[in-house]
């Protein structure tokens, strides 16, 4: 899965598409999923990163993370392809 | 190292040139304590959900009612409403502040009376009394709200076998301005059915005629309309004085004000709209005044306020047991408490705070209780924190109707306990058991097994 590329983030949060105008805010586990993702992470890479890192168990992350790929799709911030 | 705490994902699309209905944002604080108990710990030692109620608050509102009134009217007296809430802890409270007790069957009397309260003390109002219980509240002294003929040529029978004489009133139905108008109770007053009533009780010479009552509905937003309501029922009172010459005891003009909760539909919170009680003591004090009484002549005032007094008292603690995502892409979180327990999310659009601190992100959130039920939402739309399962939420103003119209459905119905003045928890109703429903069931022999 891969994020669209030409997207603006802000360090607070805040998301730019530029080939929208669309703008949106994002919490920090969203930043930091959107970040890892752009890095080139796999979806189980992210699993394993935010497992490690926060006080949070692998079932509920990947629900999560799944519902949250899910509304990333709806907003068009996905690469085109996807 | 330490892990991070974790708020699950979250991402929002700005509207741009949407501003907030009123372009204000009220956003409530957590409640993590309720009169100095953590939320958190309330749920752990008592279980969730859980009512709570809160004898600071109770006291509190019924002090300001009652000053309200005695500081514009000489005679005032509430009776607590006991249908609103008869927990026998809520009932005392009212009762201690110097309530009458006000019933609607023969088991809210004999509720009043296991509680202590002086049998002419209890107002015996509705319109499905028994000849048992007529005659019971008769010896008893107990004051008798007349609701139509035939309890009226009934209680002029069962007067023949009493030790005393029936101490009654009639309830008056009216038109006070207010929509719908509530006429399935009482006798007319526009169509001189009320006069009439009177009429026979005064003729018939078995009763005592006390006073008269009325109820004019519920959560009624305008003072006024009370106004309209005392000041006829004084015109009934000045036609029993040149007809018969009998003075009444009393005027009572039920219940009905509105609490602090908002009503579905609503735009403002009803903390801000709604009448508070100087404005109905202005009304009605008024209306009584200005009638023809003479000083020093006015009946006493009763008042049957339910829900204004015991609404802000209630809390159910709630937790979060799952959030899922609609096929239209709305978030549904999922609690433990649902219509079962909460009767009037039908109505109000109770107020709901989390009872920890979260972030500043929001989500626009149905939230549905436990019961796989369609009814089953608690709020609609509901802008909530990021909840995870397990946390708490806080639901406010619940004190009124939820503890005697709740439900088992379902589930089964959980421990009510009371924040005494000093702080100290009292469980003052027990969490229901298997056996509390099953022990009132009876299996006939050739059902007591499953096998065929
Ligand atoms: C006769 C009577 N008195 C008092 C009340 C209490 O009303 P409220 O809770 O609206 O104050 C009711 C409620 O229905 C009632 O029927």
């Amino acid at each position: 899965m891969k994020i669209n590329p030409n997207l603006a983030v802000s360090e607070s949060g805040f998301l730019f598409n530029p080939g929208t105008g669309e703008s949106f805010t994002v919490n920090p586990t969203g930043a930091e999923i959107i970040r890892l993702l752009r890095e080139g992470l796999s979806l189980e890479q992210v699993i394993d990163a935010f497992t490690e890192q926060f006080q949070v168990d692998r079932h509920t992350f990947e629900k999560d993370l799944h519902d949250f790929s899910g509304i990333l799709k709806t907003y068009n911030l996905l690469e085109k392809d996807e | 190292m330490e892990k991070q705490k974790y708020e699950r994902p979250h991402i929002l699309r700005l509207e741009t040139g949407m501003p907030g209905k009123f372009g204000m944002r009220n956003e409530p604080a957590p409640t993590t304590h309720i009169d100095g108990m953590a939320v958190s710990e309330l749920a752990e030692k008592y279980g969730s959900p859980l009512f709570v109620l809160s004898e600071k608050t109770i006291r509190s509102v019924y002090r300001q009612a009652y000053k309200a009134f005695s500081t514009r009217y000489p005679k005032v007296q509430f009776a607590w409403s006991y249908k609103t809430n008869y927990l026998s802890a809520v009932c005392n409270i009212f009762h201690q502040e110097g309530s009458w007790a006000e019933v609607v069957s023969g088991f809210e009397y004999d509720k009043a009376l296991a509680n202590g309260v002086d049998p002419k003390k209890i107002i015996f109002n509705g319109p499905a009394k028994t000849r048992e219980e007529l005659l019971l509240a008769t010896n008893n002294e107990s004051l008798i709200h007349i609701d139509h003929l035939d309890e009226l040529y009934l209680l002029i029978e069962v007067a023949e076998h009493a030790d005393h004489r029936p101490r009654v009133a009639i309830r008056v139905n009216m038109d006070t301005g207010i929509y719908p108008m509530w006429d399935r109770f009482g006798f007319n007053y526009e169509n001189g059915q009320a006069w009439d009533a009177l009429n026979k009780i005064m003729h018939s010479g078995k009763l005592d005629l006390m006073g008269l009552h009325t109820h004019i509905g519920t959560f009624i937003m305008s003072a006024n309309a009370y106004a309209v309501a005392a000041t006829k029922l004084a015109e009934l009172a000045r036609l029993l004085q040149v007809k018969f010459n009998h003075k009444l005891k009393y005027i009572d003009l039920g219940g009905g004000f509105a609490s602090k909760n908002t009503l579905k539909g609503s735009y403002l919170p009803g903390s801000d709209t709604n009448p508070s009680f100087n404005d109905y003591a202005e009304a009605i004090s008024s209306a009584l005044i200005n009638s023809h009484f003479a000083p020093g002549e006015l009946p006493m005032l009763i008042l049957e306020t339910g829900r204004a007094l015991i609404d802000e008292a209630g809390y159910i603690i709630s937790s979060v047991i799952a959030n899922k995502r609609m096929s239209t892409g709305r978030r549904a979180t999922i609690i433990d408490a649902g219509v079962n327990l909460l009767f009037t999310s039908f109505w109000y659009q109770h107020s709901i705070t989390v009872a920890q601190g979260t972030s500043q992100y929001r989500e626009d959130t149905s939230l549905y209780g436990p019961l796989c039920m369609n009814i089953d939402c608690i709020r609609d739309s509901i802008n909530l924190p990021l909840l995870n399962p397990g946390d708490h939420l806080v639901i406010h103003q619940t004190g009124a109707y939820n503890l005697t119209q709740w439900m088992q459905f379902i589930h089964l119905r959980p421990k009510v306990v009371m924040i005494d003045e000093m702080g100290d928890a009292h469980i003052v109703r027990e969490n229901e058991e298997m056996e509390s429903i099953t022990g009132l069931e009876k299996l006939p022999g050739h059902l007591s097994s499953i096998k065929a």
